[in-house]
């Protein structure tokens, strides 16, 4: 057998899940109290699977790196989530949600896993609705709808323009009422930092506590990582600033695959870098181009302001290069035609590197107080960071890190290469294939949360004969003296450069030659700079105190030195990948319109990364893709 | 572009800060005094933080323990007192959304953690909000399981029910209400929530349990009573309305005088 094999049933694609679900073993009622699961991580996957598993009856013990799990980054989302309701009767189904997203994600996804998704999605929001989750409602009282990139039907539910936060608060509180009811044992503060892995099945994990310095260990019967992504390998993301790749990297140094790393989001319309001392970038949701539309000057370096360059000056250009999904392309195309015209200097803005999202056609239109209704919030935010008022003045944006498609390998289980170990929403590869559409995050996020891993958790507790362990194994002992000798090695160092200068420096090498273009020279290029600062990192690192108690500084560098490590297997995928698909560009392989140049005779596959056990190169693994029920075409949106 | 309108603020500003250290929970804390002569208008509050601790480090000092995350506005992790303001002088504004192009060059600027017994400092700046989620373990959530949901739009909710809701529902659980308060009462956080789902369909079944659960909850976690100085909704960053509170009120005596449900003892409310 392969050492990838993705589990995924044969048969009817609509049958599939439900054929998957009456073979998967169960575990009877009783017999759940005997499992204890680990869920790490408490955004949409994390805190909806450990609520849900906790209602079935497995004891469940969830650990969060933030001082509350109402805070895990799933919150920041904005625009929506998709699903296959086909309220608004305007064509939509399953099959049809299914095929957006196989294309929408440039054929880089399996399309198994797909169609189940599309097939739970309807299921989301039923339960998020009988949580509490207020979503945004017509006068009659039923559920609203826009439209949002990359599809031409209204599919996405939102709550104003924090429905990751409505999302997160309504798996929250199901999360919360199973910690009161004594069923999930909830450890906040603490960061994952290794798999413990016994008789070849992740079994535990150890932690660091972050307010006492404590280490902890756990053991359990299965691992669910509901880590995230890890965007802020490039410093500048839109991330928050603990997303990391900590929790996945050290996975994947025992034993679990990472697959296709360089598949990153590029956000189109983020608010633009502004200084040197810039700690974050912030999203302005895709939900803005339903009413604004996003143009430059038609005359390079223009220094006129936008009020005063008339309608017949402005080169509206995804109107113009895109007529039929205007100003909704998908995001991996609307970031490269800004980048494309800031390239060709006719960016706007102090840096030149920005471009008008303008708002002033749809205030004349439907006026300024209905706009306020739709993205009230979203232009405060706006106005606060940039000091700039939207109504009057259109905003400026530029792309910026956002979201990544790759993660861990995981089968149609969810299981990664290292049995025991789930891995769920952002954190695993599955879904998104090479771009992910909008308001698809929060939707795959519950997906595996609430839908899947209750189900396919079962075939690994029941199907595997799992003996007791405890945490004072060896394997235990090992796993924390390895982490331990990790941190008092950082501590020692005692060069002259901070954790941040680190970080600081591998996102801009990340961001020129791994970001939104990429080819052959400036990959080895990079990958030669990552090098080099990695063992600078560990020459010159300085780091104050102690590892006793909280110093959040340590736990930054320790987040550094696992992205440095990581970064040089995103540089090999994005070299290895000799094509152009979806948010991957490789300046070799494009079409004349300068679009996106697939190659399926030789890419067609998920490339799985196997972390060489005696050092030395990682291992490529090759998942390949077949297509039968969504033709592989060359991506249009004109 | 020529437009921009802070091109009248200066490039750099001098910045003195007066900041709280506390090196531990069982420590004795102080006010420390910290010079910065190279503030940007355009920087946040945080990245002005941030620029302070670079320095610190550079100087083997360590550096302000301070929360935060998101650095947007929602996650609510942030948690300064700004000169005596919960989130600084804006309305309407977290403090990692505050930024420096509303102080002037040469101004002090005193940072203190939230204060209040329910939140325990942790060090510095950081203290320990796990009560609010203790609040809400108790009662904060309507239990529908995974699965047993009903069709999404089976039970129609008018537009300005779910408005209501949504504006209640908007608590990013940040604490400024608690800081804000001169008796550090949780009552905005807990109105906030019981407004929320109380005010939902989906939420009516366990109103009185909710209510009672709630606040029984709040009270055994040491906060303080309302008194009715508003301060709470003047502090939120989300414009959350003290008619929760009253709310709150509401619901919480209409179950206290209907037959209570027998797994509620009620506590000191």
């Amino acid at each position: 057998m392969s050492a990838l094999d993705s589990k995924c049933p044969s048969g009817p694609i609509a049958e599939r899940w439900e054929k998957h679900r009456f073979e998967l073993k169960l575990v009877n009622p009783a017999n759940k109290r005997k499992f204890h699961v680990l869920v790490v991580g408490t955004g949409l996957a994390g805190a909806s699977a450990a609520a849900s598993l906790a209602e079935l009856g497995y004891r469940v013990t969830v650990v969060c790196i933030q001082d509350s799990p109402r805070r895990a980054h799933s919150i920041a989302a904005q625009g929506g989530i998709n699903a296959a309701k086909n309220y608004p009767n305007d064509g939509d189904s399953i099959q049809r949600l299914f095929y957006d997203t196989v294309k929408g994600g440039d054929f880089r996804a399996r399309e198994s896993n797909v169609y189940r998704l599309a097939q739970v999605s309807n299921h989301i929001i039923d339960q998020c609705v009988a949580l509490g989750v207020p979503f945004a409602r017509e006068y009659g009282g039923t559920l609203s709808n826009r439209s949002f990139g990359g599809a031409q039907v209204s599919r996405t539910f939102y709550a104003r323009g924090q429905t990751g936060q409505q999302l997160l608060l309504g798996a929250y509180s199901a999360l919360m009422r199973q910690v009161g009811l004594g069923r999930v044992r909830l450890l906040a503060r603490r960061e994952m930092l290794d798999v413990v892995v016994v008789d070849g099945v992740a079994r535990g994990i150890v932690c660091r506590n972050l307010a006492s310095g404590a280490y902890e260990r756990y053991a359990g019967d299965a691992v669910l990582l509901c880590t995230g992504g890890y965007g802020n390998a490039f410093y500048l993301s839109t991330n928050a600033k603990a997303c990391n790749v900590t929790a996945a990297w050290r996975a994947h140094k025992k034993g679990a695959y990472f697959a296709n790393p360089c598949f990153t989001q590029i956000h189109p319309t983020c608010i633009p870098v502004s200084g040197a001392y810039q700690s974050k970038l912030t999203l302005m949701s895709e939900s803005l181009r339903n009413d604004g539309r996003v143009w430059v000057p038609k005359r390079a370096n223009d220094p006129r302001p936008p009020a005063e360059i008339p309608a017949e000056e402005r080169d509206y250009f995804l109107e113009r290069r895109y007529p039929s999904f205007g100003n909704l392309v998908p995001r991996d195309v609307a970031s490269r035609a800004a980048k494309e015209r800031c390239d060709a200097g006719f960016g706007v803005g102090e840096t030149r590197l920005a471009v008008y999202l303008d708002f002033r056609d749809a205030i004349e239109r439907d006026g300024a107080d209905t706009i306020r209704q739709k993205y009230g919030n979203l232009f405060q935010m706006y106005a606060k960071i940039t000091g700039e008022d939207p109504y009057l003045l259109p905003m400026r944006i530029y792309p910026a890190v956002h979201y990544t498609m790759g993660g861990l390998w995981v089968d149609y289980n969810l299981e990664s290469t290292l049995p025991g170990l789930f891995v769920l929403g952002e954190a695993n590869f599955s879904d998104h294939g090479a771009n992910r559409l909008g308001a698809s995050a929060l939707m795959q996020g519950l997906a595996d949360g609430f839908f899947i891993v209750p189900y396919t958790i079962a075939g690994h507790l029941a199907g595997r004969k799992l003996a007791r362990v405890s945490e004072e194994a060896p394997a235990f002992e090992e796993a924390e003296r390895a982490v331990r000798a990790r941190t008092e090695q950082l501590l020692a160092i005692g060069g002259t450069r901070t954790a941040d200068s680190f970080h600081r420096r591998l996102g801009r090498t990340l961001w020129d030659h791994c970001g939104m273009a990429r080819n052959a020279s400036g990959l080895a290029r990079a990958k030669a700079e990552v090098r080099t600062l990695r063992a600078e990192f560990w020459e010159d690192l300085r780091l104050p105190g102690s590892g006793a108690g909280l110093n959040q500084t340590l736990e930054h560098a320790g987040r550094v030195a696992d992205f440095l490590e990581f970064a040089e297997l995103m540089i090999d995928d994005a070299a290895h990948r000799g094509e152009s698909c979806g948010g991957h560009f490789r300046e070799e392989s494009q079409t004349p319109d300068g679009e996106a140049q697939r190659d399926d005779a030789r890419f067609s596959y998920v490339a799985a990364w196997e972390h060489p056990p005696q050092g030395g190169d990682s291992i490529l693994h090759k998942e390949p893709l077949t297509f039968e029920h969504v033709k592989p075409s060359q991506r249009s949106y004109q | 572009m020529s437009h921009d309108p802070h091109s009248h603020a200066p490039e750099r500003m001098r910045i003195t800060l007066k900041v709280w250290r506390q090196a531990g929970p069982e420590q004795p804390g102080r006010m420390e005094t910290y010079r910065l002569d190279d503030v940007s208008p355009h920087m946040s509050f945080l990245e002005m933080l941030d620029v302070l601790n670079e320095r610190l480090l550079a100087q083997g000092a360590d550096p302000v323990a301070f929360e935060h995350d998101c650095r947007e506005g929602i996650c609510g992790a942030c948690s300064l007192m700004i000169d005596g303001q919960a989130h600084g002088p804006q309305a309407l504004t977290t403090a990692c959304q505050v930024h420096m192009r509303h102080y002037a060059d040469g101004d002090t600027i005193h940072v203190e953690p939230w204060r209040a017994n329910a939140f325990p400092i942790v060090k510095d700046l950081v203290v320990d909000r796990s009560a609010f989620d203790r609040i809400i373990a108790a009662g904060g959530f309507i239990s529908t399981p995974t699965g047993a949901a009903p069709d999404g739009n089976a039970l129609p909710i008018p537009k300005p029910v779910a408005d209501q809701a949504m504006d209640a529902a908007a608590c990013i659980g940040c604490g400024a209400c608690v800081a804000a308060c001169p008796n550090a009462s949780a009552m905005l956080f807990v109105g906030a929530k019981i407004a929320h789902l109380g005010l939902l369909p989906q939420g009516e079944g366990e109103r009185e349990r909710r209510a009672l659960a709630m606040v029984q909850a709040m009270d055994a976690e040491g906060f303080g009573n309302c008194t009715n100085h508003f301060e709470c909704m003047a502090a939120c960053p989300k414009g959350i309305s003290v008619e929760t509170i009253a709310r709150m009120n509401r619901e919480f005596l209409r179950a206290a005088t209907r037959e209570r449900p027998a797994t509620i003892e009620l506590g000191g409310a």
